[in-house]
């Protein structure tokens, strides 16, 4: 069953409609990937999904289960992770007092799931007593991945994870998100860097102006001339 | 030698002494206001009021008290009576909070708004005050009233000079370190008091995360309180309770939190001794400590008082504004839980 699927969403923020029937989906243990030129929609396509848009059309199922009605409170509960863009971490808290923060719905001890996100971050671990924010961007951009992580969440999603870190770091995140994906999570992310995205995409969708333009494999994606030309600058 | 350590004690007693208790008293109250800001995102001027209405059933529970013959001397009944205020003023926060904050909290008012409502809670709160226990003066400060007695303090060390240390000056202390401590923890250790800071730091994501932030506002509004109230008792006990006093107190309560920090809990207790120790400093008449250091008169016949008493307010708001100006995040750069 997929994870987590978009279907036919039609909406925006009040007035025009940024989105126009955009239908995006995702598997347990993949990576999906939305890309696209700037207003496609990425960003919006992703809130929707999180219900921090109402749809004045088309669904949202997660593992089956309608959640098109639901807050994103509620979506949280259900297993879903968001990571916004920016501001995604409690900068005057330290990484250990983050991910407890993460996991703050959880009645039971989530001291494993700690265990667990220092094991896919090793350098949590050693700054788990310094404030989140003194860190470097890609530092931050773990914490903020491992307090996202601390529901056991069945869908990541990341807005933008790279923005504004150096290409160094930018691979070295993907890994540690390939990581993530390989622990059976379904990951669906929002990317700037579309080719070096799509390399890491088990599925890739091209939005442009809120509609599927192309939906393929990331590989599949990246050899097409024309997703080249148009928009991975050839 | 002995003319130095006359001066010292002379300083001692004038300025260190009633400094540290007054200073507790205003990190206390800017504690509170401190608290406000973080969570709220808005300056309390209510708060003075809220200490005000804590301390005035402190106090008429006080009475009642003393008239059923309960004492736990050689502390002062009030102590005793603490509890009454603080569930009273824990109270008046919760409907204030319910009935007038939470509206333009729904309307996602901008904090100007939120200002000039504080201020009408202000004029409310301090209006119901003078219909209840009306505006005059009342000392309520029983038990004995000394630690340490000058004369005593004379006789048994046999300096020319006296240091007093009065209870309630003790008592402010001791509370302060230990309610200050305990926020602390709560803010630092609990998982309430972590998610407090987390909401503080960025509501967003505090929502994201599931904490819920009527649970979260309702909590810091009851620290409010108490911290309120045992700051207003603790300063009537020391001086004595006078509606008009606590209304002007709000002007060092306010100085403290933002020479500290506004939203900062560290720089509100640090903000509360700078402002305590440059008002007495400032306005302490310094011409028996120059005659014990310099000899009489060395100085000219002058008080050598740098501002008179009734400037004392003027003190706040030079280092408040001066703080403006150079540092407006202040000591502790301020703007987080």
């Amino acid at each position: 069953m997929t994870a987590l699927v978009g279907t036919a969403m039609t909406g925006g923020y009040g007035g025009a409609d940024i989105l126009k029937g955009c239908t995006i989906a995702v598997e347990a243990g993949e990576i999906a990937v939305i890309v696209g030129p700037n207003g496609a929609g990425k960003s919006t396509a992703m809130k929707a999904m999180f219900g921090m848009l109402d749809l004045r059309a088309g669904t949202v199922l997660l593992n089956g289960d309608d959640i098109s009605d639901l807050p994103p409170q509620q979506r949280v509960r259900r297993g879903m992770g968001f990571v916004p863009q920016t501001q995604n971490v409690f900068t005057s808290m330290t990484v250990e007092e983050n991910l407890q923060m993460g996991g703050f719905i959880r009645g039971d001890d989530f001291s494993d799931t700690i265990e667990e996100i220092y094991r896919l971050f090793p350098v949590l671990r050693e700054k788990r007593a310094q404030p989140a924010g003194e860190l470097s961007g890609g530092q931050r951009q773990q914490v903020a991945v491992g307090r996202a992580l601390m529901t056991q969440p069945k869908v990541l999603m990341l807005d933008e994870p790279t923005a504004g870190v150096s290409p160094i770091v930018m691979g070295e995140l993907f890994d540690r998100i390939i990581d993530v994906a390989q622990t059976g999570i379904a990951i669906l992310m929002v990317e700037q860097n579309a080719k070096q995205a799509l390399q890491i995409a088990d599925r890739g969708y091209v939005l442009v102006q809120g509609e599927n333009r192309y939906t393929d494999s990331g590989a599949a994606l990246l050899a097409n001339p024309d997703v080249r030309r148009a928009f991975l600058g050839g | 030698m002995e003319s130095a350590l006359n001066a010292l004690i002379l300083i001692g007693n004038y300025i260190v002494v009633p400094g540290l208790a007054y200073g507790c008293q205003l990190a206390l109250g800017a504690l509170g206001v401190t608290m406000i800001y973080a969570v709220l995102r808005f300056s309390n001027f209510g708060h003075g009021e809220i200490m005000s209405f804590g301390t005035m059933l402190v106090i008429l529970a006080t009475f009642a008290l003393q008239s059923a013959g309960l004492s736990i001397a050689p502390l002062p009944t009030a102590l005793l009576a603490l509890p009454a205020g603080i569930i009273g003023a824990i109270g008046l926060c919760l409907l204030l909070d319910r009935y007038v904050y939470k509206f333009y909290r729904q309307q996602r008012a901008s904090p100007v708004i939120y200002l000039i409502v504080s201020i009408g809670t202000m004029f409310i709160i301090g209006g119901l005050i003078r219909f209840i226990i009306g505006p005059q003066d009342r000392n309520f400060a029983d038990g004995e009233r000394f630690i340490v007695k000058a004369s005593a303090f004379k006789a048994n060390t046999g300096f020319s000079e006296g240091l007093a240390i009065k209870t309630a000056q003790g008592v402010t202390v001791l509370t302060t370190f230990a309610v200050v401590g305990l926020v602390f923890w709560f803010l630092n250790y609990t998982r309430t008091g972590k998610s407090m800071r987390a909401f503080a730091d960025n509501e967003d994501l505090a929502l994201l995360s599931g904490i819920d932030p009527d649970r979260v506002v309702r909590i810091t509004w009851i620290i409010t309180a108490v911290l309120a109230t045992i700051a207003g008792t603790l300063y009537g006990l020391d001086k004595s309770y006078k509606p008009l006093v606590y209304l002007h107190l709000l002007l060092p309560i306010f100085a403290a939190a933002i020479v500290g920090g506004v939203g900062n809990p560290l720089g509100a207790i640090a903000g509360g001794f700078v402002i305590a120790f440059s008002e007495l400093a400032i306005t302490f008449a310094y011409k028996k400590v120059a005659g014990y250091l310099l000899g009489d008169g060395v100085l000219g016949d002058g008080l050598l008082q740098l501002l008179s008493t009734d400037y004392k307010f003027a003190v706040s708001f030079l280092i408040l504004v001066v703080v403006l100006l150079v540092k407006p995040t202040g000591i502790f750069s301020g703007k987080t839980l």
